[in-house]
């Protein structure tokens, strides 16, 4: 949970979303390469990036998600062929209605990250986590009742 | 309610080390849900493995969490052992705590913290699995090597030697492929031509071998065990089965004398005609009419070779034809070729033709080559007395734009072997190498080019060549520097080889794609595993053979060309695979019919029916979506296209999600 | 009027149809209802004019179960909804007879409202054919207004005078659009972020998720909502908290994205007056930027954006972030 009292420095919460051939594949490569990124990030396995649904990035935020990343093959390179293509038009139209509300756009990101990617991944993690840092805990798309 | 068992692995240290293992356990040990949570030392060991069946069966545990490493590596070893103890290998769930944790994470607390996060979400999501059954889909019996240069034939002799159909799609005229071209190949120096052509004409000869060359793989659609593969067999021009190979066409041909058509086997050092076989022992021994040079399709005149043909061979008017055919595996074989050295200006490659390429090089110490084995200038046929070669050019480098970050592996050996081999025929010629490093890894590699320095006194200098510069006596000045002793060095060279760079060859993307298989930045084909398995790629299905896979020499294609038969063998082998059961399923009740899903499907696997529904009482035909099973690859495109939630993915459906989201968010 | 409700009468009394989907007087002279007219005599109550800004359309999606075929009365605008409901498979075209109603605009009575005008008895001037201003008889007396003063906000940016689908035409229509479509979207997004967040927060807090929206959106035709469902464990009913309202609208917009026709019906049931279309005209504006200029329901063949791709389309990262 990200504390914020006065002598405890803010912590992130990241929710990424990664597609299990090619960026989990990544994240995995990044680990056994000992490649660091902060623990605030943590992953959830997808089949492909086509996979996620706009609701469960709100749902991410809801629930005290500062930042969500969504990480999946190369546009070409999909397993499935197309599924990234369709994930890359939802998450555009989505991240332009986010900025359009006023939410802080670097609250959000996709990245697209193979599986021989193991340092693009650890690279792509710090510096997520870096900006969300900066822009500090997610008040505007937040559900107050989900604090416990 | 499901009763969950939770076991945290210690990994030895490579999790313990950084997270609190103890914990853990008892951290989730009161998660809604979980009965039984321990930890040990190796969960994936056999006395592991014993520890989860025992407590399945004690504890009643209707699923699993495992929290070790990446489900990537050992889910299948979990869901395996589960069956064993009767519960359904689907009830299992893998968090990963080492790769995404333990490995990257120095602060244990947090680590420890994550650990905890992580398995909650594993546990929330267990909590709603269902036991998924493995559906089965038929095999076909036939593979496709996509490439006939060494790594494809040999995989094609082993398939087909195990009893099983194999095609060869081949782009150029002729199988052979690269080693087609070269003279003598290391370490021991045997003919390449000698000990491939036999395995050309075993190939053409075998019963459970066709060829396709000349021919392009252009669609491919399907999945592991029943691929439906499009072949474009491009026009030859000639009427295979008339044509004897007697040659008359490509020796009456007006272009091969005062023509200008450079020879792609001979590197552009010769002209060929526009009827032509590649070299002498191409197979099949059937010429092709290259249709961009040829005088009769530019304009309409000539034809003699269609005058000439004994056997009226000759067929102006073939058109390309395509092919359906079906295959349950395909290998990729697709092989390489070296960069282009345009941007290496500075070793004026496109400005002399002294500068030459090892490939130009091999062309031109064969003796079938351009110039009869005779190795002289390509300005002034002299034979060079003073020879410099220069290795790692595109090779190790730093900048993406000039050259490949990767070692092209074989310069090294065979720039020793050009040296030798020039030596044993001209001995007093002057040999300078200008190397970084001398890579020499294999069997009786290191004495091969120890020869080259010590009993054949080839002059190795550390250091980089900076600059080339043509003389106008015609001769080449080399400016480089030797790194070990301190020292610029200006010498004069007649002939200067470059030791150009390894790529796979262009079009493999196109082909990758067509697959669905993994392709790096550097257009290799990924493969599965990068230690353990070697010779297959992540896609189920799509196996990886020779030069295409990484830079490797002709031992080294060998075996895995031989691996990546046995892998072919073992799935054709079954008469049917299991499928995927994490497919997708619609709600019939919740379906509206608009079609969105099918639209997104890549497989086709989603069709509307009229189905009659019995929704709250009221008694209704309506058109819902379907999904087939045995087409549906678990991808979920539908599952997020679908806007009300009727069309959901097994085992990974949106509750399943959602509630990995909440518990990691709580 | 009168040669619509013959027609319809006609078409009734020959059998080319079973029933008719019109609308008929409300309790008040500026709130006509959609009804169903089976006989001649229900016609007694058939009213069409600048009040009956009702999409007609999305009732088709029931009615054509029914046995028979019905006739529907479809503006302009409401035809392009029909369209798109043809192209989701979710309305029977055989079963419909459409009459292409002609339409010079339609008008919205909170603008009568906002300008002061209460105690109405009766309203003239508001008929298809007319020209001219709008007249209220009230009990303060005689006040009037422009016809294009009291018009809808959405008929301001009119999508043009034709019926993309019909059986017959009966009426002229007009091309009342005088503003550019996006203006209101530009208007904001030139805001500051804090700006859109409190601008959005407020209008937003207002809503009640009273459902009229969704209900009466052509594209919002599931049988059951996301929202109602417990497929995402995000069933809500009502809004207590800041971020499920949030959440309802940001998903509604994004569920129709690529198939709303920007109908306008939305801002006009929502009893709040929440300006609902700044979320889906946000979502046509981005597909048009992004993915080139498309209108929903006008081509029953073409391919919905969000259901396409090409291999060049933009990155997320350069959706965002345009403004600075």
């Amino acid at each position: 949970m990200p504390m914020n009292e006065e002598n405890k420095e803010f912590r992130p919460l990241i929710v990424a979303f990664c597609c299990n051939w090619c960026s989990y594949a990544g994240a995995d490569l990044a680990g056994s390469s000992r490649l660091s990124y902060p623990a605030d990030v943590k992953i959830i396995r997808v089949p492909c990036s086509g996979r996620v649904n706009p609701m469960f990035i709100l749902r991410a935020f809801e629930r005290g998600a500062d930042g969500v990343i969504i990480c999946g093959c190369h546009p070409g390179d999909c397993h499935y062929s197309t599924g990234n293509y369709y994930a890359r038009r939802r998450m555009a139209l989505l991240f332009s209605m986010l900025e359009y509300m006023g939410i802080e756009n670097g609250r959000t990101r996709v990245e697209w990250c193979s599986a021989a990617e193991g340092a693009k991944f650890s690279k792509t993690m710090n510096e997520f986590c870096e900006k969300v840092k900066s822009l500090g805990q997610n008040v505007r798309l937040g559900d107050l009742r989900c604090k416990n | 309610m499901q009763k969950i068992g939770v076991f945290v692995c210690h990994c030895g240290t490579n999790i313990a080390a950084t997270v609190d293992v103890k914990k853990v356990v008892e951290l989730v040990r009161y998660e809604p849900g979980v009965v039984f949570a321990d930890d040990y030392m190796y969960m994936c060991s056999e006395a592991g493995q014993e520890k989860i069946i025992e407590a399945i069966k004690e504890y009643g545990l209707t699923g699993l969490v495992i929290c070790s490493c990446s489900p990537r590596m050992h889910e299948k070893t979990f869901r395996a052992c589960a069956e064993k103890a009767g519960l359904n290998p689907y009830m299992v769930e893998v968090a990963n705590i080492r790769e995404q944790c333990s490995w990257i994470h120095k602060d244990k607390e947090e680590a420890t913290k994550k650990a905890v996060i992580l398995a909650r979400a594993a546990i929330a999501k267990v909590n709603l699995n269902a036991p998924l059954k493995e559906g089965e889909s038929p095999v076909t019996k036939r593979a496709l090597v996509i490439g006939g240069g060494i790594a494809g034939i040999q995989t094609a002799l082993d398939i087909a030697d195990a009893g099983y159909e194999v095609d060869i799609v081949e782009k150029e005229p002729s199988i052979g492929g690269r080693m087609s071209q070269f003279d003598k190949t290391f370490p021991t120096l045997d003919c390449a031509s000698c000990i491939l052509t036999p395995k050309m004409v075993e190939v053409n000869q075998h019963p459970n071998i066709t060829l396709y060359t000349y021919s392009e793989v252009e669609k491919v659609s399907g999945y592991v065990g029943n691929f439906d593969v499009d072949i474009r067999k491009k026009a030859r021009s000639i009427i295979f089965d008339k044509c004897t190979g007697c040659g008359e066409c490509m020796t009456k041909c007006p272009l091969g004398k005062i023509g200008n058509i450079p020879s792609e086997f001979d590197r552009g050092l010769k002209n060929r005609p526009a009827i032509y076989m590649p070299f002498a022992q191409a197979v099949p021994a059937v010429p092709v009419i290259d249709r961009e040079n040829c005088t009769y399709f530019k304009t309409g005149k000539c034809g003699v070779c269609s005058k000439l043909c004994p056997s009226k061979a000759i067929d102006y008017e073939q058109q390309d034809e395509i092919v359906t055919v079906k295959y349950g595996a395909i290998v990729v074989a697709t092989g390489f070729d070296i960069i282009n050295l345009d941007k290496f200006g500075e070793y004026a490659y496109n400005e002399s033709p002294d500068v030459i390429t090892s490939i130009e090089l091999e062309r031109l110490m064969n003796a079938a080559g351009p110039t009869g084995g005779h190795l002289e200038r390509m300005s002034d046929h002299k034979q060079p007395k003073d020879i410099v070669f220069i290795q790692c050019v595109g090779s190790r480098c730093d900048s993406e734009e000039k050259g490949k970050p990767y070692c092209s592996k074989v310069c090294c050996m065979y720039t020793a072997k050009h040296a030798m081999l020039i030596k044993d025929h001209w001995p007093d010629t002057n040999i300078t190498v200008f190397y970084i490093d001398v890579r020499t890894p294999g069997k009786n590699f290191d004495e091969f080019y120890r020869r080259a320095v010590e009993q054949y006194h080839v002059n190795y200098i550390k250091g980089q060549v900076g600059k080339v510069k043509p003389q106008p006596d015609g001769s080449l000045l080399v400016q480089a520097a030797d790194l070990l002793d301190g020292k610029q060095i200006n010498m004069k060279a007649d002939m200067v080889v470059l030791a150009a760079a390894i790529e796979p060859n262009p079009g493999v993307r196109k082909i990758a794609t067509m697959l669905t298989a993994s392709i790096d930045n550097n257009n290799f084909l990924t493969e599965a595993h990068a230690k353990l398995r070697p010779v297959e790629s992540p896609t189920a299905g799509i196996f990886l053979s020779g030069m295409a896979q990484g830079p490797k020499d002709i031992p080294e294609t060998v075996s895995q060309a031989g691996a990546a038969a046995v892998k072919v063998i073992g799935l054709l082998a079954k008469d049917s695979l299991k499928t995927n059961p994490c497919t997708a399923q619609c709600d019939t009740l919740l379906c509206n019919g608009c079609s969105t899903c099918a639209n997104v499907c890549p497989y086709g696997a989603i069709t509307y029916d009229d189905v009659q529904v019995m929704d709250h009482g009221l008694r209704e035909t309506r058109r819902v979506a379907q999904v087939n099973n045995a087409l549906c690859q678990g991808c979920g495109a539908c599952t997020s296209a679908c806007p009300s939630g009727a069309m959901d993915l097994q085992g990974f459906s949106n509750r399943q999600i959602t509630t990995e989201v909440d518990a990691i968010c709580r | 009027m009168q040669e619509l409700i013959n027609r319809l009468k006609e078409l009734l009394a020959d059998g080319t149809v079973v029933r008719v989907i019109g609308w008929k007087k409300g309790d008040m002279p500026y709130n006509p209802e959609p009804a169903y007219f089976e006989k001649a005599e229900d016609f007694d109550n058939f009213v069409y004019d600048g009040f009956c800004g009702a999409n007609l359309s999305k009732m088709m999606i029931e009615a054509a179960k029914l046995e028979g075929k019905t006739a529907v009365c479809l503006k302009p605008c409401d035809t392009y909804s029909f369209n798109q409901l043809i192209r989701e498979h979710r309305v029977n075209r055989e079963n419909t007879y459409i009459i292409g109603v002609g339409c010079r605009g339609k008008l919205d009575i909170e603008k009568a409202r906002k300008a002061g005008i209460k105690g109405i008895k009766s309203v003239s001037g508001v008929d298809i054919e007319g020209d001219g201003d709008v007249t209220f008889d009230t009990i303060y007396g005689e006040k009037k207004m422009a016809y294009s003063d009291l018009m809808l906000d959405r008929c301001h940016v009119c999508k043009g005078k034709d019926h993309v689908i019909f059986d017959e035409v009966i009426g002229e229509s007009k091309d009342t659009g005088d503003k550019d479509r996006f203006e209101d979207v530009i208007k904001i997004e030139k805001m500051t972020p804090e700006e859109r967040f409190a601008f959005f927060k407020s209008e937003l807090s207002k809503c009640i998720r009273c459902n009229a929206c969704r209900n009466v959106c052509p594209a919002c035709s599931c049988r059951k909502c996301v929202f109602d469902n417990t497929k995402f464990d995000s069933q809500q009913k009502a809004n207590v908290d800041s971020f499920e309202e949030k959440m309802f609208h940001i998903i509604r917009a994004f569920h129709v994205a690529g198939r709303c026709t920007d109908c306008g019906e939305c801002s006009r049931v929502c009893p709040e007056g929440i300006p609902l279309h700044l979320f889906n005209r946000k979502f046509i504006k981005d597909i048009d930027e992004f993915y080139g200029e498309f209108q929903a329901g006008k081509d029953p063949e073409a391919q919905s954006p969000l259901t396409d791709f090409t291999f060049d389309d933009l990155e997320p990262k350069d959706a965002v972030g345009r403004g600075e």
